[in-house]
């Protein structure tokens, strides 16, 4: 487990995506302190503290309600990492028990569990959500519910194909052999194998949940009661893109951008750590081509990447 | 021939996610508290006429599923009566009801909308592909370089910077040399033919090239992967021997049998790309269907975009099935299993 870490931390695109949500996360934490003012408080306006470019009291200047954007713009990160962590993991659980069933189970189970996994991949996820929440009405744990539903299907493919080809293996057969059941061989024997992989793709997912909240809000369709990013783009865009009030219109999208790059990074780099691919190919340096050339893997179906203790035991 | 199989399947697929993506908006609507049907009668706008006319044409004085009590009396035509055979046939005769806002035919108002979505659609993709599958060999080819790194930078980007966000920020960069927002300037019509589509296709273009630089991130970096796997096939190194020049090799090895999977990915992005068009059409004003979802969702006009969100399933799901059948054609090792 150490040397995974300090393998994460010692590639670039790993430590800058750490270092980057722990920014976010931090301002997430500790939002009272940092926040100069509370957005969920009244405030007393002014004509002119409508829209207000930024000065030394206003970081990033004031909204359409005269309020601070730097505040809400450190508060709004609450409401992102809740989304995205709670919608990832509901989603990581429901994806990791359909595919460690499906791929194990095989046969009809599998037929009838692939065959939802297709339709939800063909149906058009943000017009689902969309409609869903419309009729449904404006709430942050309908927000959560309904991404986590629609997101958990590419996590079951990829624990359905992992499983297929561990149970197949030595270990299992053996663990089989001296009398365990199926559930004994899932939970200690399939699942471990399966982890690492399903947690570089639950990192990939807190991001495209995120994104999926925000577009929600801005659309129209976030919690009314709470200060989120997509919310702040919402109001910007309907109240203030024609006066062009670029302190309010910008920070919130670059939020939205700054913690999904993040952890899009942490995600691909633990991908690739867990799950490492070729390293080259025939036309990448034409004269040192053949020395370039890697063995072929022995094997064409997917090879799990960590040889645990249990491959022994 | 031997495909035959194989596509009976396809269609059978699609014919059973079209049916559950009706039953799941005929439930939507209707079980959900809320109820919209119901709310219409609510609606100080509608006059008592319109209300009766609903009343009707939904059938809410009926069952929801079946008559039971008919069904036991034997009766059969009043036992299937209900709610949901109505909002079948309604739907099968193209009527969706009419729009609490406008009391316009949602049919007609669909109809008159989604070629505009279509053409944004079209263009933005195939841009998007265009520029997915050549920046992706090129990166593929110098794996490693710093025209690699770029692009995967440039992509991973791309891919975390929501579509809305993009389409913002271009409206504002472009302020003052391209229209912010519609389909055509006010008043321009009068000027002749070509000059109307030169003035659609300059407001086209923002849109356009938000939706297209969005989606050819993933189409990039699934591109990228396919190639380098491809190009670590013995059969690049066969052809490399062969004397063929690099340009050669990835353009008849490398590119058609890396074009295979994107075919899938590219149907499979598309119910994506169409919440990336809901997305562009809000922040550009442009008048298609996702424009209309954002309105009815404001006016809570729930025919609409119950109408909307039905055409837009039916579009992705037929479009999928389209990307098998040519799948198909194209690679001869898809066979019956």
């Amino acid at each position: 487990m150490l040397k995974y870490i300090r393998q994460f931390l010692h590639r670039p695109s790993g430590l800058i995506g750490t270092i980057m949500l722990a920014v976010v996360v931090i301002a997430a934490v500790f939002a009272p302190w940092i926040a100069p003012y509370n957005p969920y408080e009244r405030v007393q306006v002014q004509a002119s503290d409508i829209l207000a470019p930024p000065d030394s009291a206003h970081l990033l200047g004031r909204d359409d309600a005269g309020k601070d954007v730097f505040s809400q713009l450190i508060y709004g990160a609450r409401v992102s990492l809740l989304v995205g962590f709670t919608a990832s993991f509901v989603s990581m659980f429901i994806g990791t028990t359909v595919g460690l069933i499906s791929g194990f189970y095989g046969g009809k189970v599998d037929n009838f569990l692939m065959r939802i996994v297709d339709f939800l991949l063909v149906i058009p996820d943000l017009p689902l959500a969309l409609v869903i929440i419309a009729v449904w009405g404006r709430g942050l744990w309908k927000i959560i519910f309904v991404i986590s539903i629609l997101g958990w299907t590419y996590t079951a493919r990829l624990v359905r194909s992992q499983t297929l080809s561990i149970k197949e293996r030595q270990f299992v057969l053996r663990a089989r052999a001296i009398g365990a059941n199926n559930l004994r061989i899932i939970v200690r024997h399939v699942l471990p194998q399966v982890i690492p992989l399903i947690i570089a793709q639950a990192v990939l997912d807190i991001s495209a949940s995120i994104l999926a909240e925000s577009s929600l809000s801005f659309l129209g369709l976030g919690d009314p009661t709470l200060v989120t990013w997509g919310n702040m783009l919402n109001f910007a865009f309907e109240r203030a893109i024609s006066r062009q009030a670029w302190w309010f219109l910008l920070p919130p999208g670059f939020a939205i951008l700054w913690v999904s790059m993040a952890l899009i990074l942490m995600g691909s780099t633990l991908e690739e750590i867990v799950n490492p691919r070729i390293k080259s190919h025939h036309l990448f340096n034409p004269r040192r081509m053949v020395s370039l050339v890697l063995p072929v893997p022995p094997e064409s179906t997917p090879v799990p990447a960590i040889p645990t203790a249990q491959e022994d035991s | 021939m031997i495909r035959f199989d194989y596509l009976v399947r396809k269609v059978i697929f699609a014919v059973i996610t079209l049916a559950v993506v009706i039953v799941f908006n005929f439930l939507l609507f209707r079980i959900l508290p809320g109820d919209p049907v119901k709310l219409l009668f609510r609606n100080p706008r509608l006059t008592r006429q319109a209300q009766e006319q609903i009343r009707v044409q939904f059938g809410l004085d009926k069952p929801i599923w079946l008559d039971t009590e008919a069904l036991q009396s034997g009766d059969l035509e009043k036992a299937f009566d209900s709610q949901f055979t109505a909002y079948v046939r309604n739907l099968f005769q193209g009527n969706l009801g009419i729009s609490f806002a406008t009391r316009q035919d949602v049919g007609e108002v669909l109809g008159e909308r989604v070629w505009r979505t279509v053409v944004l659609v079209f263009t933005g993709e195939t841009l998007a592909i265009v520029i997915g599958v050549v920046v992706g060999l090129a990166a593929a080819w110098r794996r490693g370089t710093r025209l690699d790194t770029a692009a995967l930078v440039l992509g991973l980007l791309t891919w975390a910077l929501p579509t809305f966000f993009l389409g913002i920020i271009l409206l504002i960069l472009a302020r003052g040399v391209l229209p912010s927002g519609g389909m055509v300037t006010p008043g321009y019509a009068a000027e002749g033919t070509v000059a109307y589509w030169l003035d659609v296709a300059r407001h086209l273009i923002l849109p356009t090239i938000t939706l297209a630089v969005v989606s050819a991130s993933g189409y990039m970096l699934i591109m990228r992967s396919s190639v380098v796997e491809v190009l670590a096939e013995d059969y690049i190194l066969t052809a490399k021997a062969k004397g063929l020049s690099t340009a050669q090799i990835l353009r008849d090895h490398a590119l058609k049998n890396a074009m295979l999977p994107m075919i899938t990915i590219i149907a499979l992005t598309l119910g994506y790309t169409v919440g990336g068009a809901i997305q562009v059409e809000t922040v550009f004003s442009w008048p298609g269907i996702g424009r209309l979802i954002y309105d009815s969702v404001a006016k809570q006009d729930y025919p609409v975009l119950q109408g909307a969100f039905l055409l837009l399933a039916i579009s992705v799901i037929l479009a999928n099935l389209a990307a098998d059948i040519l799948y198909s054609v194209l690679d001869p090792r898809v066979k019956v299993n």
